[in-house]
Formats: C-alpha cells, sequence, structure tokens
C-alpha cells in the first residue's frame, strides 16, 4: 500500500512553549489511524501541525508534496479537510451555507450541488434544518454538519479532532458508524484523535498513542486493544 | 405640517448618506473590531478624483464609475500594504494607524487640489422630472443611488460565493481558514469595497455641502453616531441608524437647537448610545465568559 502521509521529525510550538517533539507517523491511503493519549498529550496539536496552523519543524509528506511551511488554505486546497475540536461551524450561517463554505475552493456549482444531495441522504435531519443558522442546531447535529461540510471538499484526507466531544452514546456511535461507512464507501482517508480508546480503537486500522509531545507506542489497533498492559496504562479501561 | 415633512424628507435624504458611511465603518468593524477614522477622509480624496476628472472633461457617471473603480483599488492597496502589517498589533497602534491615515489623506486632499471650496455638480439637475414637493432632484436621485449601491451589497454578499466568503471569514477566521478560505485577501476585499461605498457617499454629498478637504468631517461624525445607534456590527442596522441620525438631526435643528448646534445631535447620540444601550438597536450583545 502507498503512503498517504508520512510524517517525520515532526515538533510544533505555541510561541515559546514546545508541545510535540520529533513525532513519526504514517498512514495508509484509504485507512483510518487514530491518535490516542490523555489531555496535554498533542493530539489536538498534531493536527493542527499537519494543517500548519501551529509553527512546526520537521517533514510532512502528504500525496508527494511537502506541507511543513505552507499556508492552511493552501494546505486545505491539497484536500485535507479538517473537523476541528468544537467543531468550527459558522454559528451565524445558515446549515446550506455552511455546506456552500465546505466546497469553497471547488467551485464547480454542479458537483456542488451533487455533493450537497448526497451529505442530506447522509444526514437527513441536516436537509430538515438546511435554512437553519447553524447555532441554533444541537451539538450531535452540528458534528454531523462539521464532518459534512468538511467532506464537502472531496477530501483525499479528512482530520477529525475528537468527535464524540460532549455527545450522548447514542449519538456517537451513529457518528461513528457514519465515519466508517464514508470510509468504505467513498475510500476517504482518515486520521481520528480521540479520547474514548475503545471506540476509536474499534474504528481504526492502525493507532498511535502520544505522551507528553511524543509517540509512546505504535500498531494494529487489534494488537493495541489485545493488550492487556497496554491497556491499563495507557487507556485506562 | 408641510414644512415639517419637508423636514422630514430631506432628513430621510441625508440620513441615507449617514448610513452609506455608516455601512462602511460597519464593513472593516466587522472584520477586524476596529473602527477605520480615516474613512471619511479616504472618501473625501475619492471625492476629489471625481471632481478632477469632470475638470478634464469627463462626464459625469463616466468619473463616478471610475473613481469608485479607483476608491476600491485604493482600498484594496491600503490594507495590503498598511493595514496588514499591524493585524495583529493591539488595537492602540491600529488607532494611531487610522488617525495618521486620516491626516494623510486629508493633507493629500489639500496638496493635490488645493484647499478652496469647490463646487461639485450633481447628475440631477434642479428642473428634472425628479423635482416633487418634498425632495429636490438631487436628493431623490442621490438616495436613489445609494439605494442600489445599498441591495446591490446585499445581493452579493447574499448570494455570491465571495460574498459568503467574506462573510464567513468575518464570522470565524479560523475556520475560514480551515475550508480554504484566504482570509487576508478578504479583508482586502472589505477594504477596497467600505472605501468603494465612501467613494460613493463623498460623490453624493458633495453637491450639498461643497467640496473642501474637510467636507467628510461632520459627515463621519453622523456616520458613527448612526452606526453605533444601529449596532456597530450590523449593516441593516447601520442603514437605519442612518436614517433616524438624519431625520432627528433635522428635526431638532429645525425645531429645538437651532442649525448651528445640529452636530452636537451626533455627539449627544453617541454619548446617549455608548452609555444606555452599548450594543445599539440592532446590534448583538457580546457576552464573554471568564
Amino acid at each position: 500500500m502507498s503512503k498517504l502521509l508520512e510524517v517525520n521529525k515532526l515538533c510544533a510550538s505555541y510561541g515559546a512553549t514546545q508541545v510535540l517533539y520529533d513525532i513519526d507517523f504514517s498512514l495508509e491511503a484509504g485507512h483510518i489511524t487514530a491518535i490516542l493519549g490523555a489531555n496535554g498529550a498533542g493530539k489536538t496539536t498534531t493536527l493542527r501541525a499537519l494543517c500548519q496552523i501551529v509553527k512546526t519543524s520537521g517533514s510532512i509528506q502528504f500525496d508527494g508534496q511537502q506541507l511543513v511551511g505552507k499556508s492552511t488554505e493552501a494546505v486545505v486546497r491539497m484536500g485535507v479537510a479538517h473537523v476541528p475540536d468544537g467543531r468550527g461551524t459558522f454559528t451565524g450561517l445558515s446549515v446550506e451555507e455552511n455546506l456552500r463554505l465546505g466546497a469553497y475552493v471547488r467551485g464547480n456549482k454542479d458537483e456542488m450541488a451533487q455533493d450537497m444531495e448526497r451529505m442530506f441522504k447522509r444526514f437527513p435531519i441536516l436537509k430538515e434544518r438546511r435554512h437553519q443558522q447553524a447555532g441554533t442546531l444541537s451539538g450531535g447535529e452540528q458534528q454531523m454538519l462539521a464532518i459534512s461540510r468538511a467532506l464537502m471538499l472531496r477530501p483525499k484526507l479528512l482530520l477529525l479532532d475528537e468527535p464524540s466531544f460532549g455527545l450522548a452514546p447514542l449519538i456517537v456511535a451513529e457518528i461513528f458508524r457514519i465515519m466508517r461507512s464514508i470510509n468504505q464507501e467513498d475510500g476517504v482517508s482518515m486520521l481520528l484523535v480521540e479520547q474514548n480508546a475503545s471506540l476509536a480503537l474499534d474504528l481504526a486500522d492502525h493507532a498511535y498513542l502520544l505522551e507528553t509531545g511524543r509517540v509512546a507506542l505504535s500498531g494494529p489497533s487489534d494488537t493495541i486493544k489485545n493488550d492487556e498492559s497496554v491497556r491499563r496504562a495507557y487507556l485506562g479501561y | 405640517m408641510e414644512g415639517f415633512l419637508h423636514q422630514i424628507f430631506s432628513g430621510l435624504a441625508n440620513g441615507i448618506i449617514y448610513g452609506s458611511v455608516a455601512l462602511a465603518l460597519v464593513m472593516i468593524f466587522q472584520a477586524t473590531h476596529h473602527i477605520n477614522f480615516a474613512q471619511g477622509e479616504m472618501a473625501t480624496f475619492s471625492t476629489f478624483v471625481a471632481w478632477w476628472l469632470m475638470q478634464s472633461g469627463w462626464p459625469y457617471w463616466g468619473a463616478f464609475f471610475f473613481t469608485i473603480a479607483v476608491s476600491f483599488a485604493g482600498g484594496l492597496v491600503v490594507q495590503r500594504t498598511i493595514i496588514r502589517p499591524i493585524e495583529k498589533a493591539p488595537v492602540l497602534t491600529n488607532v494611531i494607524v487610522f488617525i495618521g491615515l486620516l491626516l494623510i489623506f486629508n493633507a493629500f486632499s489639500g496638496w493635490f487640489f488645493d484647499h478652496t471650496v469647490k463646487a461639485f455638480d450633481s447628475p440631477f439637475p434642479k428642473d428634472s422630472v425628479l423635482t416633487t414637493k418634498y425632495f429636490s432632484a438631487h436628493q431623490f436621485g442621490s438616495a436613489g443611488v445609494l439605494l442600489v449601491v445599498l441591495l446591490g451589497l446585499f445581493a452579493f454578499f447574499k448570494f455570491t460565493p465571495i460574498g459568503l466568503a467574506m462573510r464567513a471569514a468575518a464570522q470565524n477566521p479560523d475556520s475560514a481558514r480551515l475550508v480554504g478560505i484566504r482570509v487576508s485577501w478578504m479583508l482586502g476585499l472589505g477594504w477596497g469595497l467600505a472605501a468603494a461605498i465612501g467613494a460613493v457617499a463623498g460623490m453624493m454629498v458633495a453637491p450639498v455641502v461643497f467640496l473642501d478637504p474637510n467636507m467628510m468631517a461632520g459627515i463621519l461624525l453622523y456616520g458613527f453616531a448612526a452606526a453605533l445607534l444601529g449596532g456597530i456590527d450590523n449593516p441593516v442596522g447601520a442603514v437605519i441608524g442612518g436614517l433616524i441620525v438624519g431625520v432627528l438631526e433635522n428635526l431638532l435643528g429645525a425645531y429645538v437647537i437651532g442649525t448651528e448646534l445640529k452636530l452636537t445631535v451626533a455627539l449627544v447620540l453617541i454619548v446617549t448610545t455608548l452609555t444606555l444601550k452599548p450594543a445599539g438597536l440592532f446590534g448583538k450583545k457580546v457576552v464573554v465568559r471568564v
């Protein structure tokens, strides 16, 4: 399998505070990779580093191109969609406008209309709410909107920052089920950051475990899931 | 009664000019949370450009549209070269730069076009069919022009992808970057549009107040009052605020305080709004969790 994303010696810092130290990881095209770890381990920062929102050094090879040093907009235009923590929907705009913005860089009206219909099929509740302001949606609906908006880019790589955060278990299960179908049917590769380790390991093919800004451990999800000592030491269940 | 109605209608005609200036202010405020104090002087300079073109023999509407284009480009250039480097600087730095811009544009107007007061033609002559009982032809015509501008802007923001992107960038710059919007350029476009609106307002007001480098000083004050009254983050509020300020100014000037003290109305409105209802009539109250 070809590597879609290959990260080498990635460091990232907020001002003088360094958060990531020489992180290496990779992601195969079509796969789902999970990044796990406790609060403050650097999971969110890893995603931000990929999108060049934080100051980074090292190497990020994506689809044959170097991302370090590019602007966030340029990274997005290369096909990296990011569902940030806190969802990042445009709360003052309507659901439909949010989706239109997702396809902003593609600028193809016909494709956009098709994609929007596909999103509505996948998340029927969004169709009902299409003219409603995004800020008035429930948490679960907003997460669905955030994921749909990211998919409107037709991304090669989807970055998801804690899609389960603050949602009821039933809704989390629904969202994870849809994420799996998106991966299998549309072949979108995903990099998933999660606190909920068991959920993430069920979905992902491969996982990395971060501890205070370094990769503590990595391997296929099944191996990590079944390793009693790892589970107890890092995942806490 | 007739006099009273006349005051109201000419107040509305002035009000739409104030509303346009307020709209230009709101446009930049929404995206950056700064008030561009140089907005008025930029508009004056634009109006001088139009005057100069007409002196050189251009027809009115040719000069009008060319000036709008020049002003748009000028606003864009100012944002790219002067404002962008201080985007992340503290608010006081921005205020100082805005005041600097105000002085520079004011001085440029005087330097290039001298300080004598000039007559500026109206495209709506006195004897045209537009003259009615309550409106002069110019009042009616300029209100029409500004309404067209406002509707055009509304359509631009509502129905075009770039307009939508500008709204997104103003609302949530971080998320806007994540969908690939070049946020910094959207701010540049905002400056261009604000300068263009200012230019239209300047050209519409010049036949009434005559053209000199300080022409917009008073109007900008009414514009501030309008923007604050309507809610500094609300474009529709700004226009409505402009109409209210225009009518109030005229009525108070005619019946209560006299024309000499008219400008005080703007200042009193600003202070009153800020003390009693800081978010304005239609503004969003911002609650910050600490």
